[in-house]
């Protein structure tokens, strides 16, 4: 048996958690902890990494022959630093850990949680339940009582809403079916990546004709591994049902892992409707490489809405494959960059039958030297008739730092098509600030109010819940960025 | 009690805009300066309320005995000072109703709201005194705005904000003749006597309406003349060309 030095197979046994000095804040809302766990699956990946996932989580065979070849699409793939950024590179693979196991209860106690991170929560109005378990107090946010309800309504239509480990136990046929469907393996290198080492995430079936009334949340559900570094996703709404879902919330996530690769697969059949709402605010040393994808069927429906603030570098560009005719996709996204942070976020929408509508709209704010970028790709091949595509994308840049890049990629050919393409670069004027001071608010309220301004019509988009506390982030954000 | 400029120089880099500034706004009273194009009017409004642009070299500006020279902004704002602005700025996205709660919050201790049900009985009160749509409680602030609405829409800002001391820029451009009058009978209905005015206009027409108890003439940076109301139709007849620079005035 020949192992690489820094690669433990074997359960590792560790001291308990750390002293108080070891917590290292670098501003709000951006706090991390050394954490230590009991079972993990080592540093570095390796085929023995891949056998030990599979172990431990009992995998089926096909999904242990899965992952192992994801692992080598993964080994082979480029890093794609010939397009996007070169902080790429700086990924040291051997240095992570791919599996962390579940279960762990952190010896931390609330009195250890910094006050700044108390205070932030605060500021959030976060209910204490969950700040423990943002924290890293409590390994599991337990809300069975608000949840149970929903999940027995739902349960009662006949939907499944499960994680993906016991999604594909339980499910096989539904989940062989589509997993790894919408987004092969090969795909990219982090969705490879994710395919040799996922865990945790959701797996959601709606029947034919059932539309789901209540959103259905991966917060109530959420404990360590829920909230993974390489969670999978996998959402199929069959013929005309409807589903909401979100994931995340505004507060600031205590982190153990600064690579965060997750996959998300939706479904829609004829007539469906997927709505996937995702509102996350990273720390700043985390690497956030998401590739989410969504397929309509005819006449469907999949509408991407998503937040991203912080992260060292987030890559996302939810796309929808536009199968049947006259589906529609959407992504609407607003992006949030402070400085040392790096959103590089856009859409890719694939219309590949007739008469199929596409709408983009993308607003990114970039404050102190934080940049944004957007990349949208628009594809609408020359056999077919009647699409079309709107695409907008804003940059606001608080300070004169800031940095904003768009890279629109709209390959239409034919010309039976009708497609838009805006977008707009603005600033928060000094006299714009001016005026709003000079009717009270201090310079952050002025700030935050503009911001909040500059987003305020996608974020009516957002369930009520989410658009409040985007606000106060937004707040909090400002509070930090002026004097 | 007064609103008292003493000796007010200020500049932008290179070129001083204000040179020796006096007046004094006592409560009651309304105020006119009157002026040709260029002369610091717009730029001693600015300067009142800390607009970063200028530099204060010397002089001071005492609110109610206190100096605000040294305080932000919003400081002054909230210690009792209002500007109604000559270009009244955008605020995509900001609806009318939000800017002016968050306006009227930043006056109230934190962690203290407004009552929302009293906010909307006056802010549509006092809608209704300069005939607004209630349609421009959701629009977002000036977006859109015609020139006359702006102007509007800052004397609504001034009558839910109350302040002690009101600086109105050129407020009658772009207004229509019944705007005018609406507006001017909405800014006498804030007259009273504890609270000053001080009307920066070219015309004659808007002092016809906002009656000013004293008017004074700015050139190049100094108040020049002061008088009564009929100095103001003296000017209208005979334009500035004549005003001379008073002995008096720079003490007064
Ligand atoms: N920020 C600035 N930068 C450069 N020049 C300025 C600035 N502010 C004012 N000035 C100059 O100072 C002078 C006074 O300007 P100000 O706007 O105060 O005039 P005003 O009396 O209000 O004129 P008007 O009657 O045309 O409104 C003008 O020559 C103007 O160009
Ligand atoms: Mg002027």
């Amino acid at each position: 048996m020949v192992s690489a030095p820094e690669t433990t197979l074997e359960p590792e046994v560790t001291a308990a958690a750390s002293d108080i000095s070891d917590i290292r804040v670098d501003s709000v809302g951006d706090f991390t902890f050394p954490e230590r766990n009991k079972f993990d699956s080592g540093f570095g990946i390796t085929e023995k990494t891949i056998d030990y996932i599979a172990d431990v989580k009992g995998d089926p065979d096909w999904i242990r022959e899965f992952r192992h070849k994801a692992l080598k699409v993964f080994q082979e793939k480029p890093m794609p630093t010939h397009w996007a950024t070169k902080d790429l590179e700086n990924i040291k693979f051997d240095e992570f850990r791919y599996y962390l196991s579940d279960g762990q209860k952190p010896k931390r106690s609330w009195d250890e949680v910094p006050e700044d991170v108390k205070k932030t929560f605060d500021r959030l109005g976060i209910p204490e339940q969950e700040r423990k378990f943002l924290a890293g107090v409590e390994a599991q946010y337990d809300s069975e009582a608000a949840y149970s309800n929903i999940k027995a309504a739902v349960e009662e239509q006949g939907v499944i809403f499960v994680n993906s480990t016991e999604g594909l136990h339980k499910y096989p046929e539904i989940f062989k079916k589509w997993f790894g469907k919408v987004i092969p393996t090969g795909d990219n290198k982090f969705s490879a990546l994710n395919s040799a080492v996922f865990s945790g995430g959701s797996f959601i079936y709606v029947p034919p004709g059932v539309k789901v009334k209540h959103p259905l949340q991966a917060y109530f559900r959420i404990n360590s591994e829920q909230f993974g570094q390489f969670e999978r996703t996998l959402i199929i709404a069959d013929e005309g049902a409807e589903v909401m879902y979100m994931e995340g919330c505004t507060a600031p996530k205590f982190e153990t892992a600064t690579l965060h690769s997750a996959v998300v697969e939706l479904v829609a059949m004829k007539g469906a409707k997927i709505q996937y709402v995702t509102v996350q605010n990273w720390s700043s040393n985390v690497f956030n490489l998401v590739t989410k994808r969504g397929i309509a069927h005819e006449d469907a429906e999949v509408r991407w809405i998503d937040c991203n603030i912080g992260s060292r570098l987030t890559m996302k560009y939810p796309g929808v494959i536009m199968k049947g005719k006259r589906a529609r996709g959407e992504v609407i996204s607003i992006a949030l960059a402070n400085s040392g942070q790096h959103q590089d976020t856009g859409a890719k929408m694939v219309h590949a039958a007739d008469e199929t509508t596409s709408n983009v709209i993308s607003k990114s704010i970039s404050i102190g030297e934080g940049r944004s970028t957007y990349r949208g790709l628009v594809h609408i091949p020359k056999h077919l008739k009647g699409c079309k595509n709107n695409t907008e994308c804003d940059a606001l840049l608080i300070n004169p730092n800031s940095r904003t890049d768009t890279y629109p990629a709209i390959s239409v050919r034919g010309n039976q098509h009708a497609t838009q393409h805006e977008a707009s670069v603005s600033q928060v004027s000094a006299d714009q600030i001016f005026y709003l001071m000079q009717r009270g608010l201090t310079e952050a309220e002025a700030m935050s109010l503009s911001v909040n301004g500059f987003i305020n019509d996608l974020v009516k988009e957002f369930p009520m819940e989410y658009s409040v506390e985007l606000k106060r982030l937004i707040d909090l954000e400002m509070e930090g960025s002026v004097g | 009690m007064s609103l008292e400029i003493k000796d007010l120089h200020a500049q932008i880099p290179g070129r001083e805009i204000l040179k020796g500034l006096n007046l004094t706004i006592k409560p009651g009273e309304v105020h006119a300066i009157m002026g040709p194009n260029g002369s610091g009017k717009s730029t001693l409004s600015k300067v009142l309320c800390g607009h970063e642009d200028y530099e204060v070299t010397s002089g001071e500006v005492l609110l109610d005995g206190e100096n605000i020279l040294d305080m932000a902004v919003d400081a002054r704002s909230r210690a009792g000072l209002f500007l109604a602005f000559q270009y009244p700025h955008e605020i995509p996205g900001v609806s009318n109703a939000n800017f002016l709660r968050a306006a009227l919050k930043a006056r109230l201790p934190k962690g203290e709201d407004i009552d929302a049900v009293k906010f909307y009985k006056q802010l549509y009160a006092r809608m209704d005194q300069l005939e607004m749509d209630r349609s421009f409680t959701s629009r977002s602030v000036n977006e859109g705005f015609s020139g006359g609405e702006k102007k509007r829409n800052e004397i609504l800002q001034l009558m839910m904000l109350e302040p002690k001391y009101a600086i109105l820029d050129e407020t009658d451009s772009g207004l229509d003749i019944d705007a005018l009058k609406i507006v001017s009978r909405g800014v006498n209905a804030m007259r009273s006597e504890n609270r000053g005015f001080l009307v920066i206009t070219h015309y004659q027409r808007l002092l016809n309406y906002i009656q000013p108890d004293i008017v004074h003439v700015l050139k190049d940076g100094r108040i020049v003349k002061t008088g009564g109301k009929e100095l103001s139709l003296e000017l209208e007849e005979r334009g500035y060309d004549w005003v001379t620079e008073e002995p008096l005035a720079a003490a007064a």
